[in-house]
This record gives structure tokens, sequence and C-alpha cells, in this order.
């Protein structure tokens, strides 16, 4: 066993992918922004579910938060929590064709949406809109790019 | 390594903690005056990456204003000059009706106006929470900014400063549906609130009782009122009031003349003397909006 696990490509590509969750998009687009942290997380909890956890995930749903300027806590817990259960059924989703996956991640994407709509509900009293389950559909048809990306990273960069 | 006996209670134990936390968290930002220092700390510290964010735009942005023709140049130039005319001819006429107003002040014995420091900002592009209208600047506390302090543009108030970092900060906009603003109506004096509905360009009036004399068109000032809005500063106009003698209010939608979805450059007001930084840098943007001075 290497003394390095290259734990540092974790912490990079998670970061890449928070700044693809702020990146300006035009305005008919943005509703259609695939939850790129959320991919991001997943991949890595299932590949490696020693290195991230429950606690990563919230950390980062923190950030999350200070940069889309909800209320602290909101995508925190709701990150934390899909990847609760992702940390919990990784090696059966692991052994998951592909597209099946793509569907367990749309799952995961949809609890994550519901999660902060109805915590957004319970504090500000939001409607809510189709709007925000677009989302859903645009990251688990994005899954199989993140996924295969980021096997090639890990491969490349020996992570573990 | 050893993946396949990582999991256990542990995770479950982590997950409460997270539940925890998340729970202290909410709760103190949305309830505890005191934690916006932690929160001020935090958006400082998210700022590089969203400078980050915003350089692929910039870029962009950088190369269109390079890549423009002389002759759009020249058009352009010629339309600000008529406006710099327009502009210069209203604000002499300005300067009289100020010394005038402020001549009727002191026999009326009120306290005369000061006009108050202002500040340009850029908006950061970057993306917010889809449920809020928020917008981040490229100002922050190194500028002097303060919690609450009113934004305004070229068309009216856009909104107010929800936090502060060290040298970016969020806007929270009129239209966000946790967002009220204290307004009068600029015909005939009647105080109203404003609320963001959460949609970008409709607004409301709340417990307007039926009888008000509030009609389509009327143009709504703020009113000072609230003590972080200065007064005067033009904000919506009212698009439909539908008095339904069944309900206990009129309903009153109105539009706000910012356009909340095209802001790019905003001005920061300092109207408090007591939250006044020192007028180092103090911008040079008195646009044609300045206190439309009445009593």
């Amino acid at each position: 066993m290497k003394a390095k696990n290259n734990t540092k490509v974790i912490y990079i590509t998670i970061l890449i992918s928070l700044i693809f969750s702020i990146i300006p998009l035009p305005i008919a687009l943005d509703a259609y922004r695939p939850n790129w942290a959320l991919l991001v997380l997943c991949y890595w909890s299932m590949a490696l579910p020693n290195r991230l956890g429950v606690l990563t995930a919230w950390l980062v749903g923190l950030l999350l938060d200070v940069l889309l300027g909800s209320v602290l806590g909101i995508n925190a817990f709701a990150l934390a929590m899909v990847i609760y259960v992702m940390v919990n059924n990784y090696q059966t989703i692991r052994n998951f064709s592909l597209w099946q996956q793509s569907l367990i991640i749309g799952l995961f994407t949809a609890l994550y949406h519901l999660l902060v709509f109805w915590i957004q509900r319970f504090v500000f009293g939001v409607d809510f809109s189709m709007t925000y389950l677009i989302p859903v559909v645009t990251s688990a048809s994005l899954w199989w790019v993140i996924f295969l990306l980021l096997r090639k990273i890990r491969r490349q960069f020996k992570v573990r | 390594m050893n993946p396949i006996f990582v999991e256990g209670f542990s995770s479950h134990r982590r997950m409460f903690l997270a539940l925890v936390l998340s729970g202290a968290f909410m709760y103190s930002d949305h309830k505890l005056e005191s934690f916006e220092v932690a929160r001020a700390v935090m958006q400082s510290m998210v700022s590089p990456l969203q400078y980050l964010a915003n350089a692929p735009k910039q870029f962009l942005d950088y190369t269109a204003e390079n890549l423009v023709s002389r002759k759009q140049l020249m058009t352009e130039n010629q339309r600000f000059q008529v406006n710099e005319l327009k502009l210069k001819e209203k604000l002499l006429q300005m300067e009289i009706l100020q010394q005038e107003n402020d001549r009727l002040r002191k026999l009326l014995a009120s306290p005369v106006r000061q006009d108050y420091k202002k500040m340009v900002a850029e908006i950061l592009a970057v993306d917010s929470d889809p449920y809020s209208h928020q917008v981040v600047i490229n100002r922050g506390l190194e500028d002097g900014l303060y919690e609450g302090q009113p934004v305004v543009d070229d068309h009216g108030v856009a909104g107010q400063i929800l936090h502060v970092g060290v040298n970016n900060s969020r806007v929270l906009l009129l239209t966000d549906i946790s967002h009220a603003i204290p307004l009068r109506i600029h015909r005939n004096g009647i105080r109203v609130i404003g609320k963001g509905t959460g949609s970008v360009n409709r607004m409301e009036v709340i417990h307007v009782p039926l009888s008000t004399d509030i009609q389509e068109g009327d143009l709504l000032v703020t009113s000072g009122l609230g003590g972080k809005f200065p007064e005067g500063y033009p904000v919506a106009k009212v698009t439909q009031v539908s008095a339904n003698n069944f309900r206990e209010f009129a309903e009153v939608a109105i539009k706000p003349l910012v356009k909340i979805d095209r802001l790019r450059y905003l001005l920061l007001l300092w109207p408090d003397p007591d939250n006044q930084p020192d007028a180092n840098d103090a911008s040079d943007s008195d646009s044609g909006e300045q206190q439309k001075g009445q009593g």
C-alpha cells in the first residue's frame, strides 16, 4: 500500500464541480444545469467510500450554500442525505450497468431537489414548479460522462 | 485499504451528526443576528471561487468590447453626448430646485437634505439559489459596505445588501419572496408595503383596504419609513388592481422598474451618515438618478 493516496485529486474535482455549479449560463439554459457537485460526490463516494463520506458531502454542501446564498445548511443536509444513501448501498450500485446507475442517480437527484424544496417551503413558503426538477433529467443523462471521466482520472492518478 | 469493511454504524452516526449540524446552522442562520459574522467570513472565503467562475464571462465581455466596429463606437459616442447634454440641462435645473428646496426647508425649520456618498458596483456573474433572487457584487467590507444597505440602478431601487464579505457581497433583490419595502404612492402619498413574489417582474402590495385610492399606472416610490431606503426613489408601477368585494384587501400587482434579470452595474448608497466610509474612492457616477425631493 502506498503512503500517498492522491486524495488531492478528489478535492480538486470537487472544487471544479462547485465552480461549474455557479458558472453563469444563459437564462434559457439555467434551469437545465445538471447538479455537478452531486454527480461528482456520488462518483467518489461510490468508488472510494473510505475516502469520502457523509461529512465531506456535508461540508461541500455548506460551501454550496454559501456560494448560492441559500440558508446555511439546506444544501449541506440534502447532499449529506444523498451521500448517506449512496455510501450504504455502494456495493450494489457499483455492480449496475451504466444506464441503471443513471436511473439511480436520477432518483438521488430527485431526492436532493425535493429535500431542498421541502426545506425551502418550510422556511420561506415557496411554491412548487416543475422547473425545479429539470436537473434530475439532465443529471441522470450526464452521469455516464462524469462516470467515465472520473474513472479515467481515478486510474490515471491512482487515487484510492 | 479494505472498502468492504468500511461501512457500518459509522455512516449512520455521521449522518446523525450532519443532521444536527444542518439543523443548528439553519436555525442560527435564519434566526440569530450574530451569525452574520460567520456568514461574512465564509462569504469572503469562497470569493476566489466566485471570481474564478466569473472569469470566462469577463473574458468574453472583454473580447466583445474590444471587437466593436468604429461605426458602432461613433454612434454610441454620439448617443452618449446627446444624453449627457440632456442630463446636464436637467442637473442645472436640479441645482436651482435643490437650493430652493433647502431654503424652504430652512424656513420650515426642517433638516436640510444632504447628498450622500455613492459607489458603483459591478455584478459578478455567478449563479444563485433558484429559490431566491440574489446577485453577487464585487464590493465588500473593504469598500465600507454594510448589511441592509440600499442598492439602486438607473431605473430605480434594486434591493439591499444581504451578506457582506471582504471583497464581495450579496444583494437581495426586490422581487425575492422574503423581501418587502415600504413605499408611497407618488400621486397622493398613501403609504403601502411592496412585497416580492419570487417572480421576476411581479411584486404585490399587501394589506391595502378596498377603499384605498390606488390605480393602474401609479408610480410607487420609497417612503423612507423603514429607515433603510432613502426617501423618494422610484420602485415600481402599479399594473393591476382588483378590488374583489369578497376579500378583505384589494389585490394589487406591481411591476418593478428595475429590470431584475438584466442588471449589470449597480449603485450603492450611504444614506446614513453614521455608516459612511472614508470618501477616498468615491465614484463619479451621479446619473440622472437623484432624489426626487419632496417633503
